[in-house]
């Protein structure tokens, strides 16, 4: 391909995973070009002004499990990653409500005004937690090995990880299995009794997923949200400045820092395979690039049955991505408002508006909302994880005005008949409807609202049915299994093509953690 | 709230004029004592929203405690010239320069700002009592000194939204204020000075009042602030955010040499870090010759910013069994700093940076351990055992962001 620069490695997609890779590649001396379809880089952790003035997260919202070694060693600090402490958890309800914040004094005494059991426990809860994020953390770090046929390298990576279970005390070797097989809302049973509690703790079991807070399995879910950390404090949440578009900027410009090309409005319509080889991408447009290998940021479906030919791949294989099971289950809708919600049970300002908001008051509350989608439906009242940036971030709204985020769950891709521009006004409908009944002037102060459904991040992000991490968390496809077996471990059956997205281990969420196993398990084996 | 839930104390401490409004907003009722007032270490619970709002909104912090002189006359640009390090005469005015001043020996008595409020009128600030030593040094000039201190009252407010809020309360716009240089204006009919001037090395400006204006300015810029994210904000957060950039705190980082009960207690400005403030050039000034022979063999001590490195200070605690335990408020302990087993300077201040994600701290080391980049060794416990962490020398600020120094127009 004559005047057309020749690369290292090309990466399709510019989400966070695709310029995390990049940059380590980058670090490492690689040339390396990232081409991203859209005209912003981030894929589902992008920050975008929808309307005049308001600046939406339009998908991704908050940052918890981003690895630290990953902040430290592509410097993302110096490149503009600020996480600000999203301080608190409000659970409103008819007449009252529930709020954790960061005061350990002032949590202890408001869970106690439910439930002094509660409180108690809640004390024992969260030491209990990390240590299990701790006691995990080995998982996550480890390239997920061959478990058909492990290679040498696997078996000593198994040893390692065998050691550190035989090291784990009996407690904590519970808790593991506990968190590994039942659903969340049993687990939570097991510690809690004020329901409202444990309906809001129970709901990290479901976000992104298929399941209801009584699916055995949701407990893994939560697992997942629990192992991040913020300054080392584990299950801390942050808002970054400007929103999670920012995080993939920081990322970007230190990707550019290493030295990578990023080029956006280029689509690859497909990677070139010669001789079973990867060599290059086409793109949409024609142009074609050249490289010695070609990596994925998209998710197992689009890597497999879209970028490349499955005559190229084996059948099994192909079978298997068929298989995995991706199916999108939330929403995102975004709120441009005149001035700040007024919450029934909290009137007026306060340090409840800075944390999260949860509409959960009751594990009916979300199992209901489970139902309307299990037959193909978006809940008539859902689910919702809401937060308000402009009052962390005044940069987000003009001056006075704010903006509001709230993740729903359950909107199905599969709904009935399919989405269209009334089912996605009819679901935008539903959510206002659920929080006015908390929230009684949010309908006056509504100046724009932007519906995201599952066909929505299907279309406009590229993920697969909508789902926010490139495929459902549950046991059978982690680890070894993410997202096929024998190529959990970012290689694909393709020579020089590799996977570095969500859809491989360990899986969704802005961490960082799959663009850069994948960069480092691709750097121990490139000749 | 209830009445059982508000707090009153009779108290033999100073209560600077805005006290009526921190101490209703003061959430936690926790106060440190700052040169005999009583401050607000935290207004709410925890002090994350208030060190976060200095970086990413705009925070109020009631800095009336600092001792404030005014020094006027015809003599005055001579006298203070002669005082401090820095060339006084070439302060224009409406212009601010920082400036340590030492005694005869070089010792570093004191730092602060010097304004240049007319041609013969100037403000100098200062974290100890001065006015004897000022008036001392006065002797056969033809200036008067008097004690400011409690005749203004004075306002810092600190972030990347600072500028807006003041935009909306003042007459005159403050795009053009440069970095260290001051205006009069006006809140409505209140006269105000602004100096574009901190402790926290973000965007910021310090208000300067008259006492019985405090509240009517603090009332307008809580108003007009809003919409920007305005936060009263205690000492927890500044001591975080101050030495993020990099700068020296009296009593913590140096002993006064007017304070100091043994010799090796003094610093001289060298050894400070503030070797750029000293201006050997100028005619005369306390302490130049002290200085000058410092200067030509070479400082003992240098002041440094030192990050303790992530990795192995991680492992220690990993090895403990816990997670890596990070300061979440500044300290201020004395701590070792070792080159092998051979102690050669100690850490005066330091915190965990969450805006930069890196634990600093600022320390003392001998001259010859001081370059860039050298490895040396923090002595930290994990759970109460010494050991020791490396840390690494590196330059100071460790934030420095440009909207420090920006101006939009």
């Amino acid at each position: 391909m004559p005047g057309i620069k020749q690369y290292d490695a090309i990466i399709i997609g510019g989400g966070h995973n695709g310029l995390t890779a990049a940059a380590y590649l980058g670090r490492a001396g690689k040339k390396v070009l990232v081409l991203e379809r859209r005209h912003v880089l981030g894929g589902a952790a992008v920050t975008e002004e929808i309307f005049p003035g308001f600046k939406f997260t339009v998908c991704s919202y908050v940052v918890s499990l981003m690895k630290p070694n990953v902040m430290r060693e592509l410097m993302l600090p110096q490149f503009g990653l600020e996480l600000l402490p999203l301080e608190s958890t409000l659970t409103p309800l008819d007449g009252d409500y529930l709020i954790r914040t960061a005061d350990s004094d002032e949590t202890y005494r408001e869970i106690a005004r439910h439930s002094r059991k509660d409180a108690e426990a809640y004390m024992r809860f969260g030491p209990a937690m990390g240590q299990i994020g701790m006691s995990v953390r080995p998982i996550l770090e480890t390239i997920a090995p061959n478990a058909i046929r492990p290679s040498l390298s696997d078996l000593s990576a198994l040893k390692k990880l065998l050691n550190h279970f035989q090291s784990l005390s009996s407690e904590q070797f519970e808790y593991l299995t506990k968190l590994m097989t039942m659903s969340s809302a049993d687990f939570l049973d097991e510690w809690f009794e004020f329901e409202p509690l444990k309906a809001t703790m129970s709901a990290s079991g479901i976000i992104g997923t298929f399941m209801g807070p009584k699916s055995p399995g949701s407990a893994y879910v939560m697992l997942h949200h629990y192992m991040g950390d913020i300054d080392g404090a584990f299950r801390a949440w942050g808002f970054q400045r400007g929103g999670t578009g920012a995080v993939s900027m920081a990322i970007a410009r230190s990707a550019e820092h290493f030295g990578a090309d990023i080029m956006t409005e280029k689509a690859v319509s497909n990677v070139i395979v010669k001789n079973g080889r990867a060599v290059g991408v086409a793109l949409e447009n024609g142009d074609e690039f050249s490289a010695d290998i070609v990596i994925s940021g998209l998710d197992p479906k689009q890597t497999f049955l879209n970028m490349v030919d499955e005559n190229d791949l084996p059948a099994d294989f192909v079978d298997d991505i068929k298989n995995f099971r991706i199916r999108g289950s939330s929403g995102k809708v975004n709120l441009a408002l005149d001035g700040l919600p007024n919450f029934t049970c909290l009137p007026g300002e306060g340090h409840h508006l800075r944390g999260a908001i949860s509409i959960s008051p009751s594990y009916d509350h979300l199992e209901q909302a489970y139902d309307d989608a299990k037959y193909g439906h978006f809940s008539q009242k859902p689910f919702m994880d809401i937060i308000l940036p402009s009052i962390l971030d005044p940069e987000m709204a003009p001056p006075g005005k704010h903006v509001m985020s709230c993740f729903v769950q359950y909107a199905p891709y599969d709904i009935k008949g399919g989405w269209d521009d009334t089912k996605r006004e009819a679901f935008g409908d539903a959510v206002v409807n659920t929080l006015a009944r908390y929230v009684p002037n949010i309908k006056d102060i509504i100046l724009h609202r932007q519906v995201v459904t599952p066909a929505d991040m299907e279309t406009t992000f590229g993920l697969t049915e909508g789902n926010i991490f490139h495929g459902e968390l549950s046991l059978q496809q982690l680890f070894s299994f993410r997202p096929a077996v024998r190529w959990a471990d970012y290689t694909t059956p393709i020579k020089n093509y590799f996977q570095c997205g969500s859809g491989t281990h360990p899986g969704g969420g802005i961490t960082g953690s799959p663009g850069e196993m994948a960069a480092k398990k691709i750097l121990g084996i490139w000749k | 709230m209830s009445s059982s839930k508000r707090f009153a104390a009779e108290t033999q401490l100073n209560l600077s004029p805005f006290f009526e409004r921190t101490s209703k907003l003061n959430e936690s009722q926790e106060w440190r004592r700052w040169s005999g007032y009583l401050s607000a270490t935290n207004y709410e619970l925890t002090h994350e929203n208030e060190y976060f709002a200095i970086r990413t909104k705009a925070a109020l912090l009631d800095i009336t405690p600092l001792y404030k002189y005014i020094v006027e006359g015809p003599d005055a640009q001579a006298f203070l010239d002669r005082l401090v390090t820095r060339n006084i005469n070439i302060c224009k005015v409406g212009q601010v320069m920082y400036t340590p001043w030492c005694d005869e020996d070089g010792k570093q008595i004191d730092d602060g700002t010097v304004q240049r409020l007319t041609q013969d009128r100037f403000r100098i600030t200062s974290a100890e009592p001065n006015l004897e030593w000022i008036n001392h040094n006065a002797a056969g000039m033809d200036v008067t000194i008097s004690d400011d201190s409690k005749s203004t009252a004075s306002l810092a407010l600190q972030g990347p939204t600072s500028r807006d809020i003041l935009n909306a309360c003042a007459q005159d716009s403050l795009d053009t204020l440069k970095f260290f240089w001051m205006m009069d204006t006006q809140f409505s009919d209140i006269p105000v000075s602004i100096s574009r001037t901190g402790y926290t090395g973000d965007l910021g400006y310090e208000i300067w009042m008259k006492p019985d204006d405090a509240l009517a300015v603090w009332d307008l810029l809580l108003e007009k602030g809003k919409p920007f994210g305005i936060t009263p904000t205690g000492l927890h957060a500044l001591d975080m955010a101050r030495i993020e950039a990099g700068l020296i705190l009296l009593d913590v980082d140096y002993i006064s040499a007017r304070h100091a009960i043994i010799e090796s207690r003094k610093s001289s400005p060298f050894e400070l870090g503030l070797g750029w403030a000293v201006k050997l050039k100028k005619k005369d000034f306390i302490g130049k010759k002290a200085l000058e022979a410092e200067k030509s063999r070479k400082p003992e001590w240098k002041f440094v910013g030192l990050e303790i490195e992530w990795d192995p200070f991680e492992k220690l605690h990993r090895k403990a069994g816990l997670p890596p335990g990070l300061p979440c408020t500044a300290w201020r302990t004395s701590t070792p700093i070792y080159n092998g087993k051979k102690q050669v300077g100690y850490a005066t201040s330091g915190t965990w940076s969450p805006i930069l994600k890196r634990y600093i701290a600022l320390a003392h080391v001998k001259s010859e351990y001081a370059k860039e980049n050298t490895q040396l060794h923090f002595e930290l416990k994990v759970e109460h055992f010494r050991k020791l962490s490396p840390a690494r020398v590196v330059k100071t600020p460790f934030f420095d962001p440009e909207r420090k120094r920006s101006c939009p127009v």
